[in-house]
């Protein structure tokens, strides 16, 4: 059989090199283009070459997991999937698939940057990277949420959802995800207001799978609960293990997927996208997505996984460190977000250094918040120096000892998912042909009807 | 699938319609959809294109106004623009060089400039006071500088 680990490592390999080589160019000040790198900015060549290995290590990872699966597959004849090894199907099919934009994209700046071709693209180019841009974030959100399906449940003392749903919220994800990074687009030239009505629908679709995971959750949650003893109508919200870091983190990640989910069709939809548009609320709204919804749920991980993959236990004090660590988190989470939100909603825009525009009324009215922001920042670096000391205190020096990987089980006598929940290759010709109906119009415009292009253009 | 799933499954789906709805409503019928103009111009050649050549406020009709401005690393010119209130504005944008942004804090003016792509935006300025006009797409070094303002008197 065809080593899988030793194509992981490659993957490893490649991603660890391609990062350095991007992470060298930026610190030389060589491609100071930002996380979007728009053409006709333009970076050493090496910038982009070390991104064409990061996706190649992506790809090699992607394959890993490919060939797991259907070697399981062959193994288990007849049986559906376990829930855990479905979501890293679903997260390397989604990351195979988007990152195939963005690599057109880097392949043809490389000869452009290094002078071999004159001229580029730059809303072929764009369009290309927002093909990807969006679905990154939704990898992570996909992640955290095969840790709230599979893993809290278990935490709780309780059982995971109805299966078919949890791997049909799965395959949604997988298929509706990729034009819905093209509401970064909504208020860009030459794509007419059809293409962009059409986009608002597409991206807004991805909410529904989300407002399942809501109702799952929930469920799950008042059904351990009232096992657990709780009464009326919210009494089974006390039940639930508060004081425990592995749930609480993940917990707070969830509820704050209420707000972030509610902002994020805010900035899909066409208008109200127009009043926030490169503000710093857009900076809040992935603080809360982001920086709540997933890094916590990774912070709650750390806790089990840490000391499972250590050979250690967690103890009573780590998980004291571990609460407070989550209050703290939450707190200056809260602070960051609620004031760049603000701030956005009065124009102050985001990826922008510190300025006042030379004192103008409007760019002061701002500043106020930006102190918020400041509080809210210095609060999660203690979380983070906090996390890091508790990850390296479970890896090294916590007690030895026997930690569970929690896996949640289905409830008693629940039917498992339909075996077409299996049918990958049916998922990727829907992804494919929802990727096609989003992209061919505009593209095809972009590039039938180009103006001359754009140089390459160093503005730092 | 259990009831309860079923129904706010539907009611999901039926609030996203909702949504819709009002925003067609809104893009097509009220003419409130962002800003998508679609001509294209040579990016290294706007000082030499029409209406470029000659950038600057034109009234076009009774308190209606053309401002045509060109956005380069990091100015808008013309700069310090001066309108009465209650004047129709359309801009038409151009740059010169890479992509910026185009917005004007306290309005809902927001609209990418792209390099080969005319982008234009109306707005009606009811209020007097004078407006900041900025950047609001990283350009360079000097992005957080580049600014100007539009006075409504």
């Amino acid at each position: 059989m065809f080593n899988v680990r030793k194509l992981a490592w490659v993957g490893f390999a490649f991603m660890l090199t391609g990062t350095a080589l991007v992470a060298v160019m930026i610190i030389l000040n060589e491609a100071s283009v930002l996380y979007t790198f728009y053409p006709p900015l333009a970076a050493h060549p090496f910038f982009y070459v070390g991104l064409v290995l990061l996706v190649l290590g992506i790809w090699a990872c992607c394959f890993g997991v490919f060939i797991n699966y259907s070697h399981w597959r062959k193994a288990h004849r007849g049986q559906p999937t376990p829930l855990l090894a479905f979501f890293a199907m679903g997260v390397f099919v989604l990351w195979f698939f988007a990152s195939i934009g963005i690599t057109i994209e880097v392949l043809t700046l490389i000869p452009w940057s290094m002078g071999l071709v004159e001229t580029t693209n730059v809303m072929v180019g764009r369009t290309l990277f927002w093909w990807f841009g969006h679905s990154l974030v939704n990898i992570w959100y996909l992640v955290a949420a095969s840790v709230w399906y599979v893993v809290v449940p278990k935490l709780i003392g309780g059982r995971h959802f109805n299966e078919k749903l949890i791997k049909l919220v799965v395959i949604l994800l997988v298929i509706l995800n990729i034009p819905g990074g093209f509401h970064h687009q909504i208020v860009d030239p030459g794509i007419s207001l059809s293409i962009k009505y059409l986009h608002v629908f597409m991206s807004l679709a991805i909410a529904v799978p989300s407002l399942m995971t809501a109702f799952a959750m929930f469920a799950v949650f008042e059904r351990a609960g009232r096992r657990l003893g709780g009464k009326g109508l919210l009494g089974w919200l006390k039940k639930l293990p508060w004081g425990d870091v592995r749930f609480l983190a993940p917990m707070i990640a969830m509820i704050a997927f209420i707000p972030g989910g509610a902002g994020g069709i805010v900035n899909t939809s066409n208008q109200l996208n127009q009043v926030i548009h490169n503000t710093l609320w857009v900076v809040g709204h992935f603080h809360v997505t982001v920086g709540m919804s997933v890094v916590m749920t990774f912070f709650g991980i750390c806790y089990w996984l840490v000391p499972y993959l250590a050979k250690r236990r967690l103890t009573a004090k780590m998980n004291r460190l571990g609460v407070i660590q989550t209050i703290i988190w939450t707190v200056g989470m809260v602070l960051m977000a609620g004031s760049q939100h603000a701030a956005g909603l009065l124009g102050d825009p985001r990826r922008t250094s510190f300025t006042t525009y030379g004192d103008h009324s409007t760019a002061l009215s701002w500043i106020p918040y930006e102190y918020v922001m400041g509080m809210g920042a210095v609060l999660l670096l203690i979380g983070v120096l906090i996390q890091v000391y508790a990850v390296f205190h479970m890896m090294f020096f916590a007690p030895k000892g026997e930690t569970e990987f929690p896996v949640a089980e289905a409830e008693d006598g629940a039917a498992p998912a339909p075996m077409w929940t299996e049918r990958w290759g049916l998922w990727i010709v829907l992804l494919l042909m929802v990727v096609a109906m989003a992209y061919v119009v505009p593209i095809m415009d972009f590039i039938l009807n180009a103006p001359p292009g754009s140089p390459p253009i160093k503005t730092w | 699938m259990h009831r309860l799933e079923e129904i706010w499954i539907t009611l999901s789906v039926g609030l996203l319609l909702v949504f819709m709805l009002i925003i067609g409503y809104q893009t097509f019928a009220l003419g409130m959809g962002p800003p998508s103009h679609k001509e294209t111009i040579d990016p290294q050649e706007v000082d030499e294109t029409e209406p470029f050549d000659d950038p600057g406020v034109k009234e076009t009709g009774d308190n209606e106004y053309e401002i045509v401005m060109t956005m380069q690393a990091f100015q808008f010119t013309p700069g310090d623009i001066e309108i009465p209130a209650g004047a129709e504005v359309t801009f038409t944008l151009a740059t010169k060089d890479v992509t910026h942004g185009f917005q004007v804090a306290g309005t809902n003016i927001n609209a990418m400039v792209m390099p080969g792509h005319v982008q234009k935006i109306t707005h009606t300025f009811d209020e007097p006071g004078e407006f900041l006009i900025l950047c609001n797409e990283y350009c360079g070094i000097g992005h957080q500088m580049m600014s100007t303002t539009i006075t409504v008197t």
